[in-house]
């Protein structure tokens, strides 16, 4: 199976911007269906970025985050070649973890 | 609004389980010991009470955080909300959107070598106030934008 | 609001629209369809309206429109929301039939690079065919089972369908045939026709009141309307076909929506392509 996350991990000078995108519903628990009962919360809660063994990114995330979220940050150190891994938790405990090449 | 089940999970150690199944050290290399979901701010209603339950202290606004939001988003469901800040020593970047049904959108946890900038997309019910807080050197600081949503996000 | 004043003015300028149209095609006669100058026409009237949007920019609907939209949409071009359906429809492309056939055995050039050319008069049939059609002809042809025209399969194969055209200019070729003329002017005609109970007509919104707002929406010029092509929108929490947007168009204006593929939607769809000839294809696409 498919992960449900994509990264853009690019190496420019002493710099890495991390891009990644994740496949993923972010139900809230405020919308009904179209039989007008509630669709359950369900949404990622945890999202960790992992260099060198060290994290180098930490998201908290509620039920306000958009549906297939997205998130961008950048950090000092990591080369092309390098790995990075990133892995996310939701509310209902399950988990998706992938394993990117910094470009 | 039922969160009944995320709690069962926090009280049963299930967050703090997946992290450690996730490898990550269980001596954090970050000051604002973030590393624990914060479940108790997510359930704050008002901005205010968020940031309180998330950092125990309040902010000062700054003209060193740089919020990027839109003037009208072109819907509320997806708005893209970003924030930089030249200030040193960041340790933390989160997310309030006033008139959500919780104000904290996303909170995160800014390690020592990462930029003090973080861009994202989150919902918004309605015309409201995004706030941007940036803990720099133990201290809050924030920034606030009138964001106007005629196309609730949250469903419908 | 702006309902209002767009219904007052909407005989003038839905006049001013047809006799431009009318007086470019230099006879005056129902006989005489010409849509060569129909098409330069329809491009001049926008180029004319809007001389500061650059000419490829007219496919991104209300993007080329209003600034602050547009750093939106820029934000999320950079990781599209429609990255997922673009996978799934590349994946779907090439899987194949159970009897072991592929897409690319139904269409030029396997498939890759000729959404441009859609949709074309198929003089055997006497009819339009769209990309939308022609996929799901192709799928029972090869023995399974037509998907719905408006939901995420057909969404996901055109989207892959067109990126791989992307950047190519729109290229609709309308034969000498008189029936080929005939479905041109009939997507023409309901274009510009008045329908429901708001009495609006495609051109109400997108020739008359491009860059406006109605409601909350900014509304996009029809002069590449089609170009984006299918597009992931934040309303529809999704992605959404040519099918999907004429017939919840109709449902918004409350005139009765036809069904997918129908003559009167090819028609159009022959139409609205035709006079974007030149623009680039630019799906798939995100709109608010």
């Amino acid at each position: 199976m498919a992960s449900t996350i994509r990264v853009r991990a690019t190496a420019n000078g002493d710099t890495t911007e991390v891009q990644a995108l994740i496949q993923h519903p972010m139900d809230s628990g405020f919308v009904k269906d179209a039989q007008g009962q509630i669709i359950p919360p369900h949404f990622i809660q945890q999202l960790t970025f992992e260099h060198a063994g060290r994290a180098v990114f930490l998201a908290d995330w509620g039920p306000a985050v958009s549906k297939d979220p997205y998130v961008k940050f950048s950090f000092k150190g990591g080369a092309k070649g390098d790995d990075l891994k990133i892995s996310w938790v939701d509310n209902k405990g399950a988990s998706d973890t992938t394993t990117a090449k910094i470009g | 609004m039922d969160h009944s089940l995320t709690r069962r999970l926090i009280l049963q150690g299930a967050g703090s389980v997946a992290l450690i199944g996730l490898g990550l050290s269980a001596t954090p290399a970050f000051a604002a010991a973030n590393d624990k979901y914060p479940e108790d701010a997510f359930k704050q209603k008002t901005g205010a009470d968020a940031i309180k339950a998330l950092y125990g202290k309040t902010a000062e606004a700054s003209d060193k955080v740089k919020l990027d939001a839109p003037e009208i988003a072109e819907n509320g469901a997806v708005v893209p909300i970003a924030v930089a800040t030249t200030l040193a020593n960041v340790t933390s970047i989160s997310f309030f959107v006033s008139e959500n049904p919780n104000a904290l959108a996303a909170s995160y946890v800014i390690p020592e070598g990462t930029t003090p900038a973080v861009a994202n997309r989150l919902k918004m019910a309605k015309t409201c106030n995004v706030i941007a807080i940036v803990e720099s050197g133990g201290k809050l600081y924030s920034a606030t934008k009138e964001v106007k949503v005629t196309v609730g996000g949250c469903g419908g | 609001m702006r309902v209002r004043p767009i219904l007052l003015s909407a005989a003038a300028a839905l006049a001013m629209a047809a006799l431009a149209s009318i007086a470019a095609s230099a006879v005056a006669a129902p006989d005489k369809v010409d849509p060569a100058a129909d098409a330069k026409a329809f491009k001049k009237y926008f180029t004319d309206k809007f001389p500061k949007v650059k000419l490829e920019d007219f496919v991104n609907g209300p993007y080329s429109m209003n600034e602050d939209m547009r750093k939106q949409w820029q934000e999320k071009e950079e990781f599209p929301p429609y990255e997922f359906a673009l996978e799934a429809g590349k994946e779907m492309f090439g899987k194949p039939f159970k009897n072991g056939k592929t897409y690319a055995d139904c269409f030029p050039n396997g498939g890759i690079g000729i959404r441009q050319n859609y949709p074309y008069f198929d003089e055997k049939e006497g009819k339009v065919v769209t990309l939308e059609l022609a996929l799901n002809r192709c799928r029972e042809a090869n023995g399974e089972q037509p998907y719905s025209y408006v939901k995420d399969e057909m969404a996901s194969l055109t989207a892959y369908m067109a990126y791989t055209s992307r950047g190519k200019p729109m290229d609709i070729k309308i034969p000498g045939d008189p029936r080929a003329l005939e479905a041109y002017e009939n997507g023409k005609r309901y274009f510009y026709t008045r329908r429901g109970q708001l009495n609006f007509s495609c051109a109400t919104c997108h020739v008359q009141s491009p860059g406006e707002r109605i409601r909350a929406e900014i509304l996009a010029p029809a002069y590449g309307i089609l170009n984006a092509m299918p597009i992931y929108r934040s309303e529809w929490n999704g992605m959404g076909t040519i099918s999907r947007r004429f017939v919840s168009c109709n449902s918004q204006t409350r005139a009765v929506p036809l069904e997918p593929q129908s003559d009167e939607y090819r028609d159009l769809e022959y139409f609205l392509s035709y006079v974007a000839n030149g623009l680039p294809i630019a799906g798939p696409g995100a709109r608010p």
